[in-house]
């Protein structure tokens, strides 16, 4: 049973996953450096930033093999985020019609 | 689990009953976690709060704003040998960040196999990586302050919220990764010294949790701030 003698893996898994991360970085650098813009631009940096936050968290961190008690306490708090930024999402919009309509000038 | 396990492990459900069992028992919730482990990760996720609340503020000021965005990948390019390369420096830290990631998750590996010499190198390593991280961005602020001419409360490229939400988030996650290269320097000559003989090598991995959750943030930073 790995819990007893702690966190220990094999440590071909941390060389694969550096690898991985790297390539990802390398290719949310792309991005930029193609000049993709648009939503496709918004889509790939979104994109390649979970991937790489997902691997930090799971195999770096070691959250794929803690037990699932940890996980969700850990893991399901962050998702009232999303509702944060929804709503800072509709008031910055709010925000800014009303600077556009009453021409304020920042 | 095999049919041997140590006979003081009680048995432990899985999946979701495993779940209300843990939260359920009189005991810890968070079964054969050590409790500085645990610590750890309540404290990470009160500082995930903390970050998202400033990337928040600053989409929240960036689409406020009637003014135009300044170009962040002109703004943070550098001229290499006459040729103009955006976001060159922002790419080198990105994947200096993310090499130290790496010999630390091979330290905490090699501190579970009680390798303390190998534990202290590849962690000085990691710390070493994180201190140049730190002077790159010492660098990068310098040229932004003497030659971009960008602060706070202004610049000549657009919106005046570029210097303020730059220098604060930025600035909070240097900040953060300053104080892990001492933390990792701490820990890594207490390794040297055998001051952790007497335990399993846990504090190797809870160090190795708060360097991993700084190159975390900076995956969003990246993102959100120099992609975007």
């Amino acid at each position: 049973m790995e819990h007893a003698e702690g966190q220990q893996h094999p440590l071909g898994v941390y060389f694969k996953i550096w690898g991985l991360l790297f390539v990802l970085s390398g290719l949310s650098y792309m991005v930029d450096f193609l000049e993709v813009q648009g939503y496709l631009r918004w889509t790939l940096i979104i994109v390649f930033m979970l991937l790489k936050a997902g691997l930090i968290i799971s195999v770096f961190m070691h959250m794929m093999w803690e037990r699932l008690a940890l996980i969700y306490a850990i893991l399901l708090p962050p998702l009232l985020l999303v509702t944060f930024i929804g709503l800072m999402a509709v008031e910055a919009n709010y925000i800014f019609w009303t600077r556009l309509i009453f021409g304020a000038s920042s | 689990m095999s049919s041997q396990a140590i006979s003081d492990t009680p048995e432990q459900i899985e999946g979701w009953d495993g779940v209300v069992d843990d939260f359920a028992t009189e005991e810890e919730a968070f079964k054969q976690v050590p409790w500085g482990k645990s610590m750890m990760w309540i404290f990470l996720l009160s500082d995930t709060f903390i970050f998202s609340c400033f990337l928040i503020g600053y989409m929240a000021v960036r689409m406020t704003t009637t003014v135009p965005w300044p170009p962040a990948s002109e703004i943070f390019a550098l001229t290499i040998a006459g040729e103009h390369v955006p976001l060159l420096l922002i790419a080198i830290m990105t994947f200096i960040l993310i090499t130290s990631s790496g010999t630390m998750a091979l330290a905490v590996n090699f501190g579970y196999r009680r390798d303390r010499k190998t534990t202290f190198w590849l962690m000085l390593v990691t710390a070493l990586l994180g201190a140049s991280f730190v002077g790159m961005q010492a660098f990068e602020w310098t040229k932004l302050i003497t030659e971009e001419g960008i602060r706070p409360w202004g610049n000549e490229f657009g919106a005046a919220q570029f210097g303020a939400t730059f220098f604060m988030i930025t600035g909070f996650h240097g900040m953060h990764v300053t104080a892990g290269v001492i933390y990792l320097l701490v820990v890594a000559f207490r390794v040297r010294r055998g001051k952790y003989e007497h335990t399993d090598y846990e504090i190797v991995e809870i160090t190795g949790l708060y360097w991993h959750f700084v190159d975390l943030v900076w995956v969003f930073i990246f993102a959100f701030y120099y992609l975007w």
